[in-house]
Order: structure tokens, then sequence, then C-alpha cells
């Protein structure tokens, strides 16, 4: 069955110029497990391709069942300069939460 | 009898923050300090502007209300401030205390300023450095260079709070570093001591964003709830002298605190958790646990710490350029087309008058302007056209709202509710200098 990543985590977007950061919290120990097998830097680019280059970086917390994931060149440009709505990135963490987990499953969207 | 606990409180955590939860710390919180931080990337730019200009007194517009608000609790209990108000003008911000202090029949008060972080005259000698965000020179941007401050670390404040008045104002400090200094301060740790300074660091970390801790910025209403943010408690930090750190806030108040709360703050604006860097020292967050010891408490143990770095982080504002932005709103049937077709009509005009842009932007809030194009989502029923341009000319930048607007009468039908801006991009980039060349000192201010 297809989930999100809200239904197993919690998270916020935090900014550093042109990098913002979407910490990832998972509810239990289980979510944390599937979280680290199928929300990996390659499925976090592909979804934030639109408002990011990349590359993504994701550190692991296994203590606090937390992941960091540092998403780098926003497009539009840093906080200061950017066009953009939303300077910070802040809106981001619902992006993140809205990113589909397909099992182990092969995918294509 | 020395000291074996320490309460310290965050009263603020941007410079537009509320402050009635900083006055029912002082009232019901039981704190000894209390911290302001109040000063994000880009404010002191914006405040060392303001000075230039003439049109802002340099540091934090809402200093006087803050104080107002706070400080005949503060002198009646106790209770040391220390924040970073001062902005870009330290010296003026204490003044502007010591008259409300007088004002208020405050006896007994003074302030300590902390001078030492604007460096400009120190890069204006050094255009060699690199940019940490593009790798450029800093020659590139000197010219237009508005401010530059250094993040001074908490052995400077804590060299201002050995004065022992009432209020500590500095200019730009590391955030964490505010609430770091209170406890070198009052347990005369050192900087040798690492598992203390990280857990200092953590504490101050954890409290810098004031509401954010406290149930601010996490709720998801059905899934993530928070009781009474309309009146949200901002948190304090209990810290004895063995680094024992618990988080925790006013019962009454609004908010909860507990591990998701303090998880979600502890890694917010963090790049590599194991390598944090303050002045203070480089922080790893790897070890660290959050324990919920009652309700409301939760207790912050495992930080680690390494030596701080040999330079300090300078953050420079610099003006590049004017953004201007119009809006206009579409609703109903086919609101969708008639507010792209609005954004075509824009860009072109734009052209045909031979404005160039290096980003134009054409967003429908409602649609696609936070998390880029829309593909798959369902059109919503209303929609807000908003066009965005960056650009070196501040004519051009003028441009682009009195398009938007013009499409009231030579737009796609129904457009409404129209908003135009233009405003000077005050940008921000850093470099690093070696810490000899950024002396501090304190300068001690007494009400008359």
């Amino acid at each position: 069955m297809n989930v999100t990543v809200r239904d197993l985590a919690h998270a916020r977007a935090g900014d550093k110029g042109s990098w913002v950061n979407i910490s990832v919290t998972a509810h239990d120990v289980t979510s944390y497990e599937r979280l680290l097998r199928e929300l990996t830097e390659a499925r976090v680019l592909e979804v934030f391709a639109p408002v990011a280059k990349g590359p993504v970086r994701r550190y692991e917390l296994a203590q606090l069942l937390a992941m960091n994931f540092v998403v780098e060149n926003i497009r539009g440009g840093s906080v200061t300069q950017t066009a953009a709505l939303d300077i910070h990135g802040k809106s981001l963490s619902a992006l993140m939460l809205a990113i589909r987990l397909f099992g182990n499953e092969p995918h294509t969207s | 009898m020395a000291r074996v606990q320490l309460r310290i409180g965050s009263g603020a955590g941007f410079a537009g923050d509320r402050w009635e939860p900083a006055v029912e710390l002082v009232e019901r919180g039981d704190i000894d300090v209390l911290a302001f931080e109040c000063l994000a990337e880009r404010t002191i730019a914006r405040e060392t502007l303001a000075l230039r200009r003439g049109d802002g007194p340099g540091y934090s517009p809402k200093l006087e209300a803050r104080f107002r608000a706070v400080l005949p609790g503060c002198v009646a209990k106790g209770i040391r401030v220390v924040t970073n108000m001062g902005a870009a003008a330290p010296m003026a911000a204490a003044r502007a205390a010591c008259g409300i202090a007088a004002d208020l029949d405050l006896t007994d008060f003074s302030c300590a300023v902390l001078l030492g972080d604007d460096v400009q005259a120190v890069l204006s000698e050094r255009p060699e450095l690199t940019l940490l965000e593009t790798g450029e020179p800093l020659e590139s941007i000197l010219p237009r260079m508005a401010s530059a401050n250094a993040y001074l670390g908490a052995d400077a404040i804590v060299e201002a709070l050995a004065s022992d008045a009432p209020v500590v104002i500095t200019g730009r400090v590391a955030d964490p570093s505010l609430f770091v200094a209170p406890l070198l301060h009052a347990f005369g740790w050192s900087y040798d001591d690492y598992a203390k300074l990280a857990q200092a660091t953590v504490a101050g970390h954890l409290l810098e964003c004031a509401g954010q801790v406290t149930g601010g910025y996490f709720a998801d209403p059905g899934v993530k709830d928070v009781p009474a943010l309309a009146r949200l408690g901002f948190p304090f930090a209990d810290v004895s002298t063995d680094g024992d750190v618990v988080i925790g806030k006013v019962a009454e108040a609004g908010g909860r605190v507990d591990r998701q709360t303090c998880t979600e703050q502890l890694l917010y604006e963090v790049d590599d958790p194991s390598a944090y860097i303050t002045p203070d020292c480089v922080l790893d967050m790897g070890g660290i646990s959050l324990t919920e010891i009652a309700r409301d408490r939760v207790r912050v143990a495992g930080a680690r710490a390494q030596p701080r770095t040999p330079s300090y982080k300078v953050s420079v504002g610099y003006f590049d350029g004017f953004l201007g932005e119009g809006e206009l709103s579409y609703g109903g049937p086919n609101a969708v087309a008639r507010a792209r077709l609005a954004g075509e009509i824009v860009k072109e005009r734009l052209v045909l008058r031979g404005f160039t842009f290096d980003d134009l932007r054409i967003d429908l809030i409602g649609l696609d302007s936070l998390h880029g194009p829309s593909d798959g989502r369902p059109d919503p029923y209303e929609v807000r056209l908003r066009v965005a341009g960056r650009t070196a000319q501040r004519e051009a930048a003028e441009a682009v709202g009195w398009e938007v607007s013009a499409l009231y009468t030579n737009g796609p039908s129904g457009g409404a509710g129209d908003f135009a801006n233009v405003r000077e991009i005050l940008a921000v980039q850093s470099v690093l200098l070696p810490r000899e060349l950024v002396p501090t000192r304190v300068e001690l201010i007494t009400a008359l």
C-alpha cells in the first residue's frame, strides 16, 4: 500500500543561504527503518527537482529516530536574493511530508 | 553559596516576536536570566542601512516596547537581560534602555555594551578574502557593502556580564552564545570543558527561536495538535553546574514541550549534525538523547563538542539590486487560465518596454508558488497571480507592479485586489576572519 512520509514522520524546514535543511523524525522504530530504506537521497532529489538542483545529503540520528536532509542549490538563489514567494524554503517541510513511498517495488513517478 | 542551577528564559525568537510570553516568563517563570534573540541573518544589514539613511535608530525597532514591558519585572526580581537588540547601534540601544529605565523610575540601572562585531573597516583592507557561498573574492561585492559583522561568541559576552550591569546589549553574536555566556559566567566553566560547552550550546540552540521549541511552527491539525497557540509560552532551560539540561515552559502557558518539539528544533537550520559550528565550539549532536521527565519537561543529554575554530564567521550585507512585485486575484470558472494569460501579458509588456531581469517569476498562488510546477495538481477555485522580478534597475522593478495593476482595465476578465511593491535587495554572504583581527571591548552606560 502506498504511504506518504507524513504517515510515518513529522518534519521541519530551516535554511542557511542557498541550502535548506529538512528534518524528518519518525513516529516509531518501524517507521524509521522503513524511511531509512525508502526515503533515500535520490528519492528526495527526484521530488525536489522543481525547487532545487541538489545534491541532497542525508544524515541519520538513530537514537532520535530522525534524519536530516540537506538540499543544496535552491533554485532562484539564496534567501537574501531570491524572487520566490517562500524566500526561506520554509514550506518545503510539507513537500517532504507529501513524498509517496512505494515499498521496495520499483516505481516510475 | 555558589550557584548549582541557572534558569534561562528565551524572550524572543526574532525582531518582530511577541513580548507577552517574555513578560509571562518574568512574572511566573522563576527565571534568573532572560535572553532576547532578535537578529536574523539580514536584520543587521537592514538596521545599518536605516541608520545610514537616517530613517531608523540602528537598533532593533521594537526595543523600546520590549524593554518597557519586561524591565520593571526584571529589575524588581534581579533577572539579568542579555540581548542582541543592539543590532547596528548597540551604544544607542543602551542609551535608549537607560532612558526607559529613568522614565520608569528604575534605580541603579545600567547597561553593559559589547562592541567589536562591526568589521567593515577590517574587510575593506582584505579584498582577497573568499566568499564562502560563491567562492568569489570579497572584492566582487566590496563596493556595494552595506554592513559586515562578526558572529562573536560567549567569551566576549561574559566580559560584559562581569560588569554586573542588569542589562547586556550586543550587536552580532552567535544566537546560542547569548545563552552560553550566562552559564559560563555563573558557573565559571572554561573553554576546555567541552562536555559542558556542548550541553550549554545545545540548550542555547534549542532556546534561540523561542516559541519554536514550545509548540510554535509545529501544529498540523488532527496530526500534531498544540494547545492554546494564541497564548504560546516561551521556553526556559534549567542548567546545572554539572551540565544537566532540562527544557521547560510555564505550566499555565499555551504550547507543549516534548521529544517531538525538541527534535524538530534541535535540527532546525542544521547542516551536518556532527559538526554544528558556533564561535564557542564545534557541536556534535550524534549522541544526544531527549527524555520526557515530566509534563512539558525534556532532559537533553549526550552532547559532545570539539574545540572552537580559529576564525569568526562574518556576515557581509551588500546591495544587490531591486525586487519588484505585483499581484492580482482571479476566481471562479477558468480562473487558472485567466491568471496564466494575465501573467503572459505582463511578461510580454515588460519585454516590449525594454526591461531585463536577472530572474522573472510568474507564480499562481494557490497552485504553484511554493513547490514548483503544478503537474497533476487539481485546479483551485481561485488563484492569485504573482509576478516578481529581480533586477539592477529600480525603474524595471517598479514596472512589474505597474504592469500587473494595469491588467485591471487591459487584461483578462475578473482580475481583483491588486498589490504592488518594490524593495531594495540586501543580500548576505560570508567570509571567515581570524579571531585576532576582531578585538572586542565593553562599555558601561549608566542611567542619568
